[in-house]
């Protein structure tokens, strides 16, 4: 009888914790839109997605997303063209070619390069990364997009590289057993068969990382120079969403202008790395079937 | 990162303080907390006045926060600190903002500060008039060829907009001055979240030209002189921070290049000083109203004349004369 009892405690308390975070996120959601609704009220919704100027301290106030939302899209785009190709090609030597002591060691290197904080890596950026690239590009400031992209790069490969590693692994053995049999060298096999099958598991890895990359804040914030210009090369200085978020935050008056069109920013942003994931779920159930 | 650092010193020092609070403490004696929080401008300074203060009153513990002058006169308004500390003055818009929430802010000037402009050691420009600076900050000059200097692009260091000194430098340099003008910061100027970014930065980048607080001038990067701009004889600059007798005297030192110390500030000779500020919810009382009186008095103004500002009693001095 005890036993009954607690086991349907416990039962509920699981079902409530999974319902916890379903209702969180539609609150946080909430909360959002809520916010971004009451700039659009003062501000129209066309001139905020259009506008190509940020200059939220000035008279009268302009709130265009543009410059940032493009600033966050060059950033992530290189980051994911930089660590896409070694993220995915560590994944295969982890998997596929190290042999078992290489392998463990190499694990738990990725897991430790996963736990270094942000904060570290835009220190790094900001001292070393960002006055190499200006001598090494012949630019007039380290505070580059690029700087930015590179430090994000090596904070996504983590994610990537365990996930693809366990799509990889996870491909059925008879692949490989009959990939093998019809006289395929190791090469072939894991280039034409094994990286095919895992392709659904490594678009999610690919699709987390990326979203990974767009909600990181402190590294852009610390390096990218947050010039609020419409990017036009990733080797200028730029801004992203999330770093104009947390550079203005502190500064505005709750309940002001201001404040709401960061709220709104925040929406967009949202809506970025909900589609992601969504994406990066689907894919990772296909990959399941 | 030195902010980081010095907010989780502040509550070592406060679990430590606050262990030892099992003691008994003489009733009579002023205890507690108090939090300061706002501008980067006089951090320092404003965490050694708090230092004093607690050698003074060793049951009072005092938080000192940076941010920038918005975030601390945010704070205020969300009722989130005691003294708010700031590079520029209230806005009428935050002030009606704070009174709808009942907050009723009451201001103090602390300290007068130069807002120094610095440009890399191996930069052969050393000085500069403000119609350069508002030049070469909205992009009109882009090339430090064009001042006399070296092939190189210029690369403007800005302040994130929570910053009171980019506010006062936007007012008095982009602006000069003039109110309802509509000129911005260039866009391709990088906006940095900390002064010590602006110091990074400029140390090591020969391009760079930036601005900070005078609290924040050291070996490691070059304070330009400025000239006021020879433009009118009054000046432009009409936006009431800079003090009267500052504007009438502009007109001898016109032409003149002055390099931003505490004598050039004290006599109004350099062109871009202001006043520092704190902020409190209404007439301080009890402790809070102890430690204004503390920062305002002898000792805690010795502070800021010794991490590089000008205390008050030195420019009434010098407006009287």
């Amino acid at each position: 009888m005890p036993r009954r009892i607690s086991e349907y405690f416990i039962e509920w308390c699981i079902k409530l914790s999974g319902l916890a975070v379903v209702v969180f996120v539609f609150l946080i959601f909430l909360f959002l839109l809520r916010d971004s609704l009451s700039l659009f009220r003062e501000y129209p919704l066309g001139r905020f997605l259009s506008g190509r100027e940020w200059l939220p301290i000035s008279e009268p106030p302009r709130f265009g997303v543009l410059p940032l939302l493009i600033g966050s899209i060059f950033v992530t785009f290189w980051a994911i063209v930089i660590c896409v190709p070694l993220g995915v090609g560590a994944a295969m030597f982890i998997a596929e070619v190290a042999p078992k002591p290489l392998k463990h060691v190499l694990k738990s290197l990725v897991e430790i390069l996963a736990s270094i904080p942000s904060v570290v890596l835009g220190f790094l950026g900001i001292i070393w990364l960002g006055p190499f690239l200006r001598d090494t590009f012949h630019l007039s400031t380290g505070m580059t997009g690029l700087t930015g992209s590179l430090l994000l790069a090596f904070m996504a490969l983590p994610t990537i590289i365990s996930i693809s590693e366990d799509a990889l692994v996870g491909v059925p053995r008879m692949y490989r057993e009959a990939a093998y049999g019809l006289g395929a060298t190791r090469w072939q096999t894991l280039w034409r068969v094994i990286l095919p099958s895992a392709s659904s598991g490594i678009m999610a890895a690919v699709m987390l990382g990326i979203g990974r990359v767009v909600g990181e804040t402190m590294v852009v914030l610390m390096v990218t120079g947050n010039a609020p210009v419409m990017p036009r090369s990733i080797l200028l200085p730029l801004r992203t969403l999330t770093a104009t978020i947390a550079g203005e935050m502190g500064e505005t008056v709750g309940g002001s202008e201001h404040y709401f069109a960061l709220f709104a920013v925040g929406l967009v942003l949202f809506a970025i790395t909900f589609t992601i994931n969504f994406v990066a779920d689907l894919f990772l159930r296909r990959a399941r079937k | 990162m030195r902010l980081k650092t010095r907010v989780l010193l502040s509550w070592l020092l406060a679990a430590a303080f606050l262990t030892g609070c099992g003691e008994t403490v003489d009733p009579n004696e002023p205890q507690g907390f108090i939090q300061t929080k706002g501008s980067d401008t006089i951090v320092n300074a404003m965490q050694e006045v708090a230092e004093e203060f607690m050698q003074e009153y060793p049951h009072v513990f005092v938080a000192v926060t940076g941010g920038g002058s918005g975030v601390g006169i945010a704070s205020l308004i969300n009722k989130t600190t005691d003294v708010a500390t700031a590079s520029r003055e209230m806005k009428a818009k935050e002030i009606e903002i704070a009174e709808k929430r009942g907050v009723h802010p009451k201001e103090f000037v602390v300290a007068y500060d130069g807002v120094a402009v610095i440009v890399n050691r191996n930069n052969p420009v050393d000085r500069l008039t403000l119609e350069d600076l508002h030049n070469i900050f909205t992009g009109k000059i882009t090339n430090w060829k064009q001042l006399g200097g070296k092939d190189a692009p210029i690369v403007t260091l800005s302040r994130e907009v929570s910053s009171g000194t980019h506010m006062y430098f936007k007012e008095e340099v982009v602006q000069l001055g003039q109110k309802g003008s509509t000129e911005e910061f260039s866009k391709e100027t990088l906006l940095l979240t900390s002064s010590q970014a602006i110091v990074e930065e400029v140390a090591s980048n020969e391009g760079a030209i930036g601005y900070l607080g005078m609290g924040y001038l050291s070996d490691r990067t070059k304070a330009v002189r400025v000239a006021r701009h020879s433009l009118g004889p009054q000046g432009r600059s009409a936006s009431g921070l800079v003090p009267r007798a500052a504007r009438d005297e502009g007109q001898a030192a016109s032409d003149d290049f002055f390099p931003p110390t505490v004598e050039n500030v004290v006599k109004k000779t350099y062109p871009l000083s202001r006043p520092l500020y704190v902020y409190t919810d209404g007439e301080p009382q009890g402790l809070v109203k102890l430690f204004i009186d503390f920062t305002l008095g002898p000792v805690g103004q010795r502070q800021f004349m010794e991490t590089g500002f000008v205390p008050v009693g030195a420019t009434t001095v010098a407006q009287t004369n």
